[in-house]
């Protein structure tokens, strides 16, 4: 680490610490923040990372510590207290209205008072557009923008309102190549005036190509800090302990097609599903890539007969499956594992005893003794952290993904599986597909959705690319790179 | 029907459907701040009980109408520390209000049945009533009507026209992101959930001060509070088609007891619960219109298209569901 | 306790003596064998209604429409006891009267059921919807088809002869079989939320519906049994009050007791052990203000808003000690 003679900064954060019940998420975090600089906030998922930038921006509050701005001690109750002082953040997951319009969100923050003023926020919205490289048309309802496109709308009001501290939190997630040029472009733009910028990552690449200065945090804690120029294996060192090894595939070759879907349109997500048609085989592991929202989710849940397309064909080896229900497919062997674990996957309220009853006592009563050793053989196998009578909501993520792939048939046909790692650690995360490459040895076709090209080149034989509800790419992966795949991903065909 | 008649009719209609055009207005509110206030029924008779004691008591009119105002108000606020403060289901709390609300009115409005009181005559407005047509169907009621009639341009007005509105409609759509944008969603809240109360009570003296003057077991108003709430759907959350549901609702109403008139064979409970059946008829055509299945470019196939665009509007994102301290 | 002080304030804003009148609550309902054997009368509807409620709430639905539910029960009853009346074997019209009751009630139960899951209409406005076409039915028949020969009156139709009617104590209305009913289904349910698959199914997709269909069983077909089962044992309750208690269709067949219920149930925080007792208490709080108007001049709805002030009560007490066991998720 080499220290620099710096200008005074512009926000310090002095010993924060934040505890969620019995989980420390910082833990004595201290940092500094120059004006006209774009600083790097690295680390892997549950790092802490969201939280302490949620902290500075009011949103959450911290169980202690100071924040000083310009070297005044401030304590915020409240977001409008942080945008008061000049510091706005872009957050992980929108925080905009998608039935209301451009416009309206843009102005919702800023008005006040009895008067509607459309004409002068109209003007301030264009020209802030034109001075950061941005089209937006300002009518337009928020729901049919891009996430590339609600982030810009959101970044323009915050500047529109006078922030000078900007905090982007995973900016680059689900967007296209070429919206994150324009994004970095107009950052860079941004710090040049003098603002003082924050980037919150977990990509190396993001980190690298656009910051001056990189803190690194992991388990809570400030591991390391480095000016440009960056030593990427050093960075890497600072973020998971020892670099991490690689994961061992087992080469198998594909079977007979399983799943067949010919022309089929279904509504759904953002784009829905256009005239969509693939082919499944057995034993493949198969990539679903593309933006947020671009019709993976509306693929997956028409494969596991959650829902009916509307036009097209959808057979499972030869037989249609026109007008089936999900337990249909469930019993050919189709077995689906949604992302939000908590909202489609369990039972908020249950516990895992009672999962493991629900899943395996089919008679009339119930024998909790039965399911009581069944959960515990569940525990024990899938090592997770926690005892059969806990509400499954009370599990850490990690815990909760486990006990749902403990709840996956022994060998079903097709295997959905909707962003697998989301939310899990790197080592999770290896666990995880460790596991599910066995299913591979009993004929099973893996079909994944994920938005980490890494991870899709890690796992993945072969790669469907979904661009605004419609696959524009189906292609084995030993037959394409990670920049090839980035811009299909953002329509560049 | 003679054309004078048919004016009659029109004037009943537009002076019938004023407490529950007042209530659906109300509850639109409410609802568009993300709140629901399921104790309209129960309100809206405590309302016109005390409005009418009051009036009765102090021989005034305007001031029953200010005391039913209060005590909408006063059971909307009862929801707002059950379900905002401790976080309660809005449903539950709204029910046993509606419940409590209803007997509070029989057991304290008891020595007030069956009695004369003061109620609001009507005042006709120069010029404007003289207008043929419009005139004796608008402009020749009591001013509850005409500030019915004004409330209704001034919901609209105030929700897509100012910024209070727009930052009532956010909070609705969703108080986390409100919240991040530097609002106090709970705040907003509280204060629609009064404001859309005191509506409410004002729909109750509509009631017991002019539309079914005076009080009694049953008052007559037992029912509306439950149709107001479905206008609101009817409405698609707009004041406006909540307003015109409010008037085709009065309409049939005053129909109903033309049809009586002249089928005396049909009993009459069948027309007393007329509205019910028709109510749920129409919640399934709303639902079957806002069903999310039905992808919007084949809309236009669909035969029952222009009905499905009269009733495509959307529930505030985050109806009911309460932002708690504890999820920031 | 604030119950006691909302209710005082009340009583002392209509101008009664609060403490005569809750004596008089107290003595209308225990005050002796004759008394409570009324209170038991009202508990048994009471608790039937409560149960089958309690199979709503698990899975999540707000079956408001238990009144509808208990008088098409009742309808159904009279019914089959209509065809009863001059034939050689009453009893078997009797004991066929109970299971043509639950089945009206589930039948009516199932209509809200449908709209719910097919239609998209929200519950709580089915479920009302039909209560009040069932009470225009109910009026209907008692003023039209199976008016009382000579005169249609709103005392009902024509009393069945006592063959037809279910045996009572001695002075009251109350009959064993139907206290044996009530506890029974009392019985049965325990066991069900305890032991069953099905009861464990109804509170998962309560819970989340969404995710129930991962685990292979389908929400909607639950949320329509779970509404016939409340219907039939409304249902029940209808087809004591017309064999049992009135021995004739009434206008008032229902005496509330469906809106009642789900107070009851929402007074035991949804659980089946408490069921019992609440609904004691509300039926001694029904039976005992009986008497107000008589005595006070004061009407009887008093008890309703004390009990619905113990529902509140109940309410705020439950979120306060949810906010007390968990402190660090309040900050």
């Amino acid at each position: 680490m080499r220290i620099h003679p710096e200008p005074p900064p512009a926000v310090e954060l002095v010993d924060i610490h934040k505890r969620y019940g019995s989980v420390n998420a910082n833990q004595g975090i201290t940092l500094r923040f120059r004006p006209g600089a774009i600083h790097g906030i690295l680390g892997e998922n549950g790092a802490g990372k969201s939280t302490l930038m949620k902290i500075l921006a009011g949103f959450t509050q911290k169980t202690r510590g100071r924040i000083r701005i310009h070297g005044v001690d401030v304590d915020f109750q409240a977001p409008a207290v942080a945008s008061r002082l000049g510091i706005g953040m872009l957050y992980q997951e929108p925080v905009d209205f998608p039935v209301l319009s451009v416009l309206e969100n843009f102005m919702i923050g800023q008005i006040r008072g009895f008067r509607l003023h459309r004409k002068a926020f109209r003007e301030r919205f264009e020209s802030l557009c034109t001075r950061l490289g941005f089209s937006l048309s300002p009518e337009t309802p928020v729901r049919q923008l891009t996430p590339g496109e609600r982030q810009q709308l959101e970044i323009l009001r915050l500047l529109s309102m006078g922030t000078h501290v900007l905090i982007l939190d995973e900016p680059t997630t689900g967007i296209s190549s070429f919206q994150k040029e324009t994004l970095f472009k107009a950052l860079r733009t941004l710090a040049q005036e003098g603002k003082t910028i924050i980037l919150v990552s977990h990509k190396l690449e993001d980190v690298e190509s656009l910051c001056d200065r990189v803190s690194v945090l992991r388990h809570g804690k400030i591991t390391g800090e480095m000016e440009r120029p960056f030593d990427p294996n050093a960075l890497l060192k600072m973020m998971f302990g020892s670099v991490p090894s690689p994961l061992k595939r087992p080469e198998i070759p594909a079977g007979a097609p399983l799943l067949i879907l010919r022309d089929v349109s279904a509504p759904g997500d953002r784009s829905g599903l256009k005239a969509c048609s693939a082919i499944i085989r057995e034993k493949e592991v198969v990539a679903l890539a593309g933006l947020e929202g671009s019709g993976q989710g509306v693929f997956m849940r028409l494969a596991a007969g959650l829902r009916a397309p509307v036009s097209g064909v959808l057979r499972l080896r030869d037989e249609g499956m026109h007008r089936k229900d999900g337990i249909a497919f469930q019993k050919k062997g189709v077995a689906f594992l949604p992302t939000a674990r908590l909202e489609e996957g369990l039972i908020p309220g249950l516990s895992i005893l009672e999962h493991v009853a629900l899943k395996y006592c089919r008679g009339f009563r119930v024998h909790w003794n039965v399911a009581r050793d069944q959960a515990a053989r569940h525990i024990r196998y899938f090592r997770i952290k926690g005892d059969p009578e806990m509400p499954v909501e009370s599990l850490s993520g990690g815990n909760q993904q486990r006990l749902m792939l403990s709840f996956l048939p022994d060998a079903p046909a097709l295997l959905l599986l909707e962003k697998p790692t989301r939310g899990l650690d790197f080592e999770s995360a290896l666990w995880v597909w460790d596991h599910l490459f066995r299913y591979r040895e009993k004929n099973t076709a893996v079909v994944f959705s994920s938005s980490e090209l890494e991870e899709i080149f890690m796992v993945a034989d072969r790669i469907l690319v979904f661009y605004e509800g419609a696959v524009i790419r189906d292609i084995r992966a030993a037959d394409t790179d990670i920049h090839e795949l980035g811009s299909a991903i953002a329509g560049k065909a | 029907m003679s054309g004078s008649e048919w004016l009659l009719l029109f004037s009943g209609v537009v002076a019938g459907a004023t407490p529950i055009l007042l209530a659906a207005l109300g509850e639109t509110l409410t609802e568009k701040a993300g709140v629901i206030n399921l104790s309209l029924d129960g309100t809206i008779l405590l309302a016109a009980m005390v409005a009418f004691a009051v009036a009765f008591e102090t021989q005034s009119a305007f001031l029953g109408c200010i005391a039913a105002c209060l005590v909408g108000a006063l059971v909307a606020a009862a929801v707002g520390l059950f379900s905002l403060k401790l976080g309660q289901s809005q449903v539950a709390v709204g029910f046993v209000l509606t419940l409590t609300a209803r007997d509070l009115a029989y057991f304290l409005g008891n020595p007030y049945a069956r009695l004369h009181g003061p109620q609001f005559s009507s005042v006709p407005i120069p010029i404007l009533s003289d207008i043929p047509v419009l005139g004796p169907v608008l402009f020749q009621h009591n001013w509850m009507v005409y500030a019915g009639l004004g409330m209704i341009v001034l919901c609209w007005a105030y929700i897509y026209r100012t910024p209070m509105g727009l930052r009532l409609r956010a909070v609705g759509e969703d108080p986390r992101a409100a919240f991040a944008r530097g609002e106090n969603p709970v705040r907003l809240q509280w204060i629609y959930t009064l404001c859309g109360g005191f509506l409410v009570g004002a729909a109750g003296a509509a009631f017991s001060l002019f539309v079914k003057p005076g009080w009694g077991r049953p008052q007559g108003a037992e029912g509306t509070g439950w149709i107001a709430l479905a206008l609101v759907i009817f409405g698609g959350w707009h004041p406006m088609r909540a307003a015109a549901g409010a008037y085709l609702f009065s309409f049939l109403q005053v129909l109903g007891i033309y049809f009586q008139g002249w089928i005396p064979t049909v009993p009459a409970q069948v027309f007393q619960v007329a509205p019910f059946p028709l109510m749920i008829f129409t919640l399934l055509i709303i639902a079957y219109a806002q069903r999310t299945t039905i992808p919007r470019e084949d809309r236009h196939r669909l035969r029952l298209k222009a009905l499905l665009e009269v009733f495509s509007g959307a529930a505030p994102s985050a109806l009911g569901k309460p932002l708690r301290p504890g999820s920031l | 306790m604030a119950v006691f002080g909302f209710t005082t304030g009340i009583l002392m804003l209509a101008g009664a003596p609060p403490m005569e009148a809750y004596g008089l609550l107290l003595k209308g309902s225990l005050g002796s064998g004759k008394k409570v054997g009324a209170v038991l009368t009202a508990w048994v509807p009471l608790t039937l209604c409560a149960v089958g409620l309690l199979y709503t709430f698990r899975i999540a639905l707000w079956n408001i429409g238990v009144e509808g539910q208990m008088i098409m029960g009742a309808v159904f009853a009279t019914a089959v006891l209509r065809w009863g009346v001059e034939s050689r074997l009453p009893l078997f019209y009797l004991i066929l009267a109970f299971p043509a009751a639950a089945l009206g009630g589930g039948l009516w139960a199932m209509g809200a059921g449908l709209l719910k899951t097919k239609g998209g209409v929200h519950e709580i406005f089915a479920g009302l919807g039909l209560n009040f076409v069932a009470q225009g039915i109910l009026l209907y028949l008692i003023f039209g088809p199976w008016k009382r020969p000579g005169v249609a009156s709103m005392s009902g139709t024509a009393p069945f002869p006592p063959e037809l009617w279910l045996s009572s104590v001695s002075g009251v209305r109350l009959s064993p079989e139907g206290v044996f009913l009530a506890a029974a289904a009392l019985a049965v349910t325990v066991w069900m939320f305890r032991y069953s698959r099905l009861g464990l199914v109804f509170k998962a997709a309560g819970n989340n519906p969404t995710a129930v269909m991962l685990f292979g069983e389908k929400p909607g077909r639950y949320m329509i049994l779970a509404m016939v089962l409340a219907g039939a044992f409304a249902g029940l309750a209808g087809g004591v009050q017309v064999a049992g208690v009135y021995h004739r269709l009434i206008p008032s067949i229902s005496s509330n007791y469906g809106y009642l219920a789900l107070l009851v149930v929402m007074l035991s925080n949804y659980r089946v052990a408490l069921v019992p007792a609440v609904a004691f208490f509300f039926a001694c709080l029904n039976v005992g203000g009986i008497q107000l108007p008589m005595v006070l001049k004061i009407d009887s709805s008093l008890a309703g808003v004390i009990q619905g002030a113990w529902v509140l009560a109940a309410l705020a007490a439950v979120a306060w000690l949810r906010k007390e066991g968990r402190p660090e998720e309040a900050r």
